[in-house]
């Protein structure tokens, strides 16, 4: 019998029924009465100067309440690095000058969106277009157009992690291999796009319903940008149509909806269409990637030394942490004795590239992965052993920056071998790659400077017994409601159902950091668990009173049973408990506390999950054209606390990773995005979907609660690079670039057909 | 000029007046107020707004109202009898076949569209029958599962 009653149980997401019935409300959904609708106008050039608004005929338009610009705003910067002023560099309503297509410049508030709409046609904007740069390399040469005033080459941020001697270490290699490879964009693609309500009051108290992954984020950038005080404003975000990455920073919908309210004192409600989803929402950081590893003759790696360039696009955003994070796991999941990590960030006049599920790290999985099966074949080595032979185990320091406590890596190699051994002999054009991969539950950063604790949670437990807990966490589609509930009720000794969850509330919730770097069940599972061990505490000192039970006896509560540790026989009803307990307290609720905020756990995270994944192929060589036929994945991410949670962390990641490397883009022209709607930008859909297989992998985490650590973001890192790596094990061609597109391949058959005609 | 349309939503009659150019979905949405059919792309492309119109499924930004005249129109408001959910909305759930839920409505509607036109459909057709719809949450594979256990007749109809 496990010795979990509630966790690693197959269970209904708590949201469930609301969203299989239609009857969950998003910010989509939400309509206040008096409301009023807004729509964002924006620059069609990458690069220029505003010098006139003219915004008369808009404002005559029958049904149009207001138009806002650059100068109705107090005229700040904001940035989610708030703990540098000088990365905070995005007006959100321009005032002077426009740094890519789709830079909002002025919005309108009418009585419908169709009015909205034909208000913006008649704003007229004068622009002196500047000269314009679109790719990293040529925004870092001398003579190319400033897009930042006082930003020398377009320079953005650099980042340099180093350990070791690794010009030392090469000179003692064997083998040496340099590549370079390019990482593309990629867009989120939430099905619910941005949006918000947002509601002042003429008390000058400011109310909002958003799509959002950080309500204390949202909240808190507001008071930044407006000057009215944190707790007067409340950021409601009970359910929300997916994040990945796109929603923690404030956004166009959320700003200009709250300037437009300021000015009418009604609710404004903004939702971006699809095409500015894709063109004016942030976006994966495209990198072109420089590489140089070296080994021993038997693959043991001693050095690797990565530069990095990533284009920006026009503002900071959290485009900086993307640029840290994929110089840290450039070096995952091995023990490089030496490593040396050049990272620079350049601004490009294009749509802004910030966070997405994986941060940085499926660039970095993707062309580290590709590499080691590349010096693998150079030496001769089968590629399982090579990653065992480096691969990160258990308590191992990753010099000077993280101490990694968990680690399941060898034991999810051997069950991947098992399995590809399992496929035998594979059919002609048939290929299986191995990618090898890890990342963190949660950041240990605080650029944004937030003097609150990482996590926090409040349980209140009611006179029937009742859990309430709240949580500044955000449950954006990836059941974080779900796994907090059930961790609450673990630790009580309740039943799931006995547990009711409010979050991402700011008005009643603790804040929290949000639903980001995969940080929710660790940090907010370790804040919750200690909320409901405050709770049981309490409880238990009057049921010990009330049981008289000989002092040296334990108490616990399990399955809503008080009762002796070692007695399970003698107890009393978690319910009657409860009365007693309230009634104790002269009539007050229980309440319980608790919070989480990583200390000494190194640079970047408390823990870290570990993952194999192994995708097979089958290519026509015809056509260049291939299908994912499978795609299975070992996979350890501590104890396990919401099964069916997992496994669909772990399926959508393949859809959206695997698109990543299959057939997601974002093709630009002078700036432009050539395919802002889902009809042209190529998704896995249903059919294109592999067979996937768990191979679950049992670990123990420490530092998380139960045991457990993070599940999200980790699993999009591996699967581009498993593509690739089965791609070249299918028909011996290698693709640097992603997406590994048909064309790419077939033009790569051909070369090597030439090449092996010559 | 709005024109009259007469239909029935969910077995619900309505007899209301729209502008020619109102699309289904604004309808359900904002004139009757059912905001469980949603909307991702408004071309058609995303499968969110997905209903059941006389029994077929179709994306409702891409049909005018008008068009539904006297016609009978089911949302995922109307796939529960009472309070009974549909097998496939328990199927859902027992397979954590939605994640963020917005594309849930579309995908139950476009799923219980190819049930009733096919009740014993191949992995393969059920593939195709929600290849129409965009999750990008979950990777379809649980979504398909909860189907085929609904074909496998491991839920019973509510009565």
């Amino acid at each position: 019998m496990s010795k979990y009653s509630v966790i690693g149980q197959r269970v209904h997401n708590v949201d469930g029924t609301e969203k299989v019935t239609g009857s969950a409300k998003y910010t989509f959904d939400v309509v206040l009465p008096n409301m009023l609708y807004g729509k964002v106008l924006r620059s069609p050039y990458p690069h220029a100067r505003i010098l006139k608004i003219d915004a008369r005929k808009a404002k005559r338009l029958v049904g149009v309440k207001a138009v806002v610009t650059g100068k109705d705003t107090l005229g700040r910067k904001q940035g989610i690095w708030r703990r540098f002023p000088e990365l905070c560099d995005e007006e959100i309503l321009c005032r002077a000058k426009v740094r890519y297509i789709g830079d909002p410049v002025a919005a309108v508030a009418a009585i419908d969106e169709d009015t909205a709409e034909e208000a913006l046609d008649l704003i007229e904007v004068e622009y002196e277009p500047l000269p314009a740069v679109f790719d990293p390399m040529d925004a870092i040469k001398e003579d190319a157009p400033q897009i930042h005033e006082g930003v020398e080459l377009n320079i953005n941020i650099n980042r340099h992690i180093e350990w070791g001697d690794v010009d030392e270490a090469f000179e003692k290699c064997d083998y040496i291999r340099e590549d370079k490879f390019k990482c593309s964009s990629q867009a989120h693609v939430c099905m619910e796009t941005h949006d918000a309500v947002a509601s002042f009051g003429h008390n000058g108290k400011l109310e909002v319903w958003t799509s959002s992954q950080s309500s204390y984020y949202i909240q808190r950038l507001y008071a930044d940008m407006f000057d009215i005080r944190e707790s007067d404003i409340r950021v409601h975000n009970r359910h929300t149509g997916g994040g990945f990455g796109s929603k923690f920073e404030l956004d166009s919908a959320q700003f200009c909806a709250c300037l437009l309210s300021q000015k009418l004192c009604r609710p404004v409600k903004i939702v971006l269409s699809r095409e500015e989803e894709f063109t004016a929402t942030k976006r994966r950081t495209p990198m072109y990637y420089f590489l140089k590893l070296g080994a021993k003759k038997d693959g043991t790696m001693l050095a690797k030394e990565v530069r990095v360039i990533t284009e920006g696009g026009a503002y900071t955003a959290m485009g900086a942490t993307a640029l840290y994070l994929t110089g840290f796991f450039s070096s995952f999941p091995y023990k490089y004795p030496n490593y040396r990590y050049d990272g620079y960030r350049v601004y490009t006049n294009t749509a802004v590239t910030s966070a997405m599920r994986g941060f940085g790290a499926p660039q970095s999985t993707f062309v580290g992965e590709s590499q080691i099966d590349m010096l693998a074949d150079d030496l001769g080595i089968d590629p399982i052993e090579i990653r065992r032979k480096n691969g990160m185990t258990p308590n191992y320091e990753v010099p000077g920056q993280a101490f990694i406590q968990s680690c399941g890596l060898h034991q999810c190699l051997d069950k991947i071998e098992e399995h590809i051994k399992g496929r035998g002999k594979l059919p002609p054009n048939h290929g299986i790659g191995v990618s090898a991969y890890g990342f963190m539950s949660g950041g240990i950063f605080n650029w944004f400077n937030t003097p609150y604790a990482f996590s926090a949670a409040v349980i209140r437990i009611n006179i029937d017994g009742k859990v309430d807990v709240y949580t500044g966490a955000c449950d954006i589609g990836q059941g974080s409601n779900t796994t907090l509930s059930m961790i609450a009720a673990e630790e009580l000794g309740v039943r799931l159902e006995d547990v009711r969850i409010f979050s991402g509330d700011t008005g009643i919730c603790p804040p929290d950091l949000g639903a980001w770097g995969s940080r929710e069940t660790l940090m907010n599972g370790n804040a919750v668990k200690r909320a409901a061990a405050d709770c049981k505490r309490q409880l238990l000192e009057f049921a010990a009173a009330k049981m008289g039970a000989n002092i040296v006896y334990d108490l616990d509560i399990k399955d809503r049973w008080v009762h002796l540790v070692d007695r399970p026989e003698r107890g009393v009803s978690y319910f009657d408990i409860v009365k007693g307990a309230i009634r104790g307290k002269d009539g007050n609720a229980i309440m319980g506390r608790g919070y989480y905020t990583p200390h000494r756990k190194g640079m970047i995270s408390p823990a870290y999950s570990f993952g194999v994944q192994a995708a097979e192929v089958a290519v026509d060589p015809e056509t260049g054209r291939y299908k994912l036929i499978n795609v299975t994945t070992a996979h350890e991410s501590g104890t396990v606390i919401n099964p069916v949670g997992i496994e669909g962390q772990l399926e959508g990641a393949i859809m959206m990773a695997g698109g990543y490397g299959f057939c997601e883009d974002q093709p630009m022209d002078e700036g432009k995005i050539l395919n802002p709607s889902i009809a042209d930008y190529k998704l896995i859909r249903s059919l294109d979907m592999p067979d996937t297989k768990i191979l679950e992998i049992d670990t123990y985490e420490p530092e998380g609660p139960f045991g457990a650590k993070e599940a999200g973001e980790g699993l999009t890192n591996p699967t581009a690079g498993a593509i690739g790596n089965a791609v070249y094990k299918a028909v011996g061609v290698r693709i640097n670039d992603l997406p590994i597109t048909p064309e790419k391949v077939l033009r790569a058959l051909k070369e090597k057909q030439k090449k092996a005609k010559k | 000029m709005k024109k009259e349309l007469k239909f029935k939503v969910n077995g619900q009659p309505y007899d209301i007046f729209v502008k020619p150019k109102t699309l289904l979905v604004e309808v359900l949405r904002d004139h009757i107020g059912l905001t469980g059919t949603k909307r991702g792309c408004n071309s058609s492309s995303c499968g969110a707004c997905t209903v059941m119109l006389d029994g077929m499924s179709v994306k409702s930004c891409s049909v005018l109202a008008l068009q539904a005249n006297g016609a009978e129109v089911v949302t995922v408001e109307g796939l529960a009898k009472g309070n009974q959910l549909s097998p496939l909305q328990r199927a859902f759930l027992d397979h954590g076949a939605y994640q963020c839920g917005f594309c849930t409505p579309g995908m139950l509607m476009s799923s219980t569209a190819l049930l009733t036109e096919n009740p014993r459909p191949t992995k393969e057709q059920m593939k195709e029958g929600i290849d129409g719809n965009i999750c990008r949450c979950t990777g379809y594979n649980s979504i398909i599962r909860a189907i085929t256990a609904v074909v496998k007749g491991e839920y019973k109809e509510a009565k």
